[in-house]
């Protein structure tokens, strides 16, 4: 796609953040109501974009062998079903979701550079992101030095993204600017374009291990960022909200939105991805809810 | 000046009104209109199981002694609102003396099932005697989240005698409301909301039973359906519902004003026994080695 460098003078001035007006129009896009096929259709999307993900320090390999397994057979009463788009593991579990996916068209993510904090020096993060690469990921999910860049240190973030990128070849990596400590929606945008500018294939909003995570709000911002930098330069970038989508209604919306702000193109798990570990089962209640009409029971689907 | 009160619905532990912004008119004995009453919808229905669903985990393993003090509690509750519930009644076309029985017996009643909720799990109970070397019990666990259907007969006894069986066992309620009677209903719910009942372990919907009792029957989160003076028809429509998901259907035909439509049966019929046979050494007789 491109060859030369990034260079951090190249990023445009961030504009300023409108966050009443950022709510009103997130409030409109959750009025919207999606019945019949058109949601039958927009679940199945929904299970299709699913990282499902396990990060946890009490992860074993057969957890992440079960969750490997439930990647590739969501509900398997039901045909027609997709599988979700990837795993998203620990370095150290990369080789344990290779081996168990290896019949599967499922991608496998692994978080990477002292993820969740980032709190290590570069060559720890280096070394981790070309552990995750060699263990066989075929996305990185990294994380930003929230630190550096509240302190203003903007170079830094910049270049630490753009050398984690040269790591990744053509590997994909998303960058997690993990919004609930960038305290405004501002910094948020300022982020977002720092990550664009620096390479970034996918941008995403959180670990999953901060409060707020995914908000619509967030998920905007960073929308609009990626809108701003197609209309400029004619390249796509990803979008990933992570944490807090628990429920088939917000997921619904999220796609409500995308499609709404990045267009149709951006509607397919090759740009749009949940990073979910709990959204799945909800999407698969719903879906047979519409198939069966009557409620279901978490009771008759698979533990997550 | 007389206004015509709305009556809400009673949904974990608030009381909302119904989603489909829906209401019917209920009137006396004599035709005029009393009431506004929800007329609430299957997303209802949805939203009182998730509540009941929630609340049964913590309602279930709460000390069974605690579980009779709350009991207890709406007892007493209901008690300084007597006044209340005897003005409902007559509005509903009882005649006073009835209504103050009715009201005593209710209370009654929930004194009565107060004081079950640390006593049944022992006569429910066995160890039982077996031919190999383990140490076999059994014991009574609450069923999980039960759909009531309100008898259309009686407002405020036939309530208290279904619900109060049913949650001292520890399971959590979906009650759909008598159609034409509901007033009681949804004005003990005010009182279960001022008693120390956890929020969703009791939700009270009114409205038409055609209308939602299909979909609590076809929900594969309700556990059981307890139904109560049903014609036939009602009856055999909410078995077949309730096959999917192997929900116990428990029929009764009561007169809750008898002394004898009380007691551990209707506790016993939402309890599932569970066995656990338990290794031990020798090969006993009776009595276990611990």
């Amino acid at each position: 796609m491109k060859a030369h460098k990034p260079l951090f003078s190249q990023i445009p001035k961030s504009p300023t953040i409108d966050k009443v007006g950022v709510e009103e129009r997130v409030s409109r896009f959750q009025t919207r109501s999606i019945k019949g096929t058109a949601k039958m259709q927009g679940l199945s999307m929904v299970l299709s974009m699913i990282d499902l993900t396990t990060l946890e320090g009490k992860d074993t390999p057969n957890k992440v062998r079960q969750m490997c397994y439930k990647a590739q057979h969501l509900h398997d009463f039901q045909d027609g079903l997709p599988t979700v788009a990837a795993v998203c593991v620990y370095p150290t579990m990369v080789s344990i979701a290779k081996d168990a996916l290896k019949d599967s068209s499922i991608k496998i993510a692994s978080v990477s550079t002292a993820f969740p904090s980032g709190q290590s020096t570069f060559d720890v993060k280096k070394s981790d992101t070309q552990f995750a690469l060699d263990a066989g990921a075929d996305e990185i999910d990294m994380v930003i030095s929230r630190g550096k860049f509240l302190s203003g240190e903007y170079n830094f973030v910049f270049d630490e993204i753009a050398a984690i990128k040269e790591i990744c070849g053509q590997k994909r990596l998303k960058v997690i600017l993990e919004t609930g400590e960038l305290a405004n929606l501002d910094q948020v945008r300022r982020a977002s374009d720092i990550a664009i500018h620096a390479g970034a294939d996918f941008i995403k909003t959180s670990t999953g291990k901060i409060q707020p995570a995914a908000t619509m709000q967030v998920t905007y911002t960073m929308l609009m960022a990626i809108k701003d930098h197609y209309d400029r330069t004619g390249i796509m970038v990803g979008m990933k909200p992570a944490g807090g989508i628990s429920t088939s209604k917000l997921a619904l919306h999220n796609l409500v939105m995308v499609k709404e702000i990045l267009g149709e193109a951006w509607l397919t798990n090759e740009w749009f991805r949940f990073g979910a570990s709990s959204l799945a089962n909800d999407v698969l209640m719903q879906y047979m809810k519409q198939v069966t009409g009557k409620y279901q029971s978490a009771d008759y689907f698979t533990i997550d | 000046m007389n206004i015509l009160k709305t009556y809400k619905i009673y949904i974990a532990g608030q009381f909302p009104r119904t989603e489909s912004g829906r209401t019917y008119v209920v009137n006396d004995a004599a035709g005029n209109p009393i009431a506004n009453v929800c007329q609430s919808s299957k997303k209802d229905i949805r939203n009182a199981v998730q509540a009941a669903r929630k609340a049964f985990g913590p309602w279930s393993e709460r000390s069974a002694f605690n579980r009779g003090q709350i009991l207890y509690r709406i007892a007493e509750m209901l008690g300084g609102r007597k006044a209340q519930f005897i003005e409902e009644l007559i509005q509903q076309g009882q005649t006073i003396e009835r209504a103050q029985i009715e009201i005593e017996t209710s209370i009654d009643r929930i004194v009565y099932y107060a004081g079950w909720c640390d006593k049944f799990q022992q006569i429910l109970s066995s160890v039982n005697p077996v031919n190999s070397s383990h140490f076999n019990f059994s014991v009574a666990e609450a069923t999980g989240v039960v759909g009531v259907l309100a008898d259309e007969q009686t407002g405020l006894l036939g309530l208290v005698s279904q619900l109060m069986p049913v949650i001292a066992g520890g399971n959590t309620v979906v009650f759909i409301a008598a159609e034409k009677s509901p007033l009681c209903a949804i004005t003990f719910a005010e009182v279960l909301a001022t008693s120390d009942l956890p929020a969703g372990v009791v939700n009270i919907v009114t409205g038409f039973a055609n209308e939602m009792l299909p979909t609590l029957a076809e929900h594969m989160d309700v556990n059981a359906l307890y139904l109560s003076n049903a014609s036939n028809e009602i009856v055999k429509s909410t078995q077949l519902s309730a096959v999917d998901n192997l929900k116990r259907v428990v029929v009764v035909n009561e007169d809750w004003n008898q002394e004898k439509a009380q007691g551990i049966a209707f506790i016993s019929s939402f309890q599932e026994i569970k066995t656990t046979w338990h290794p031990i050494e020798q090969i006993g007789g009776a009595t276990s080695s611990y």
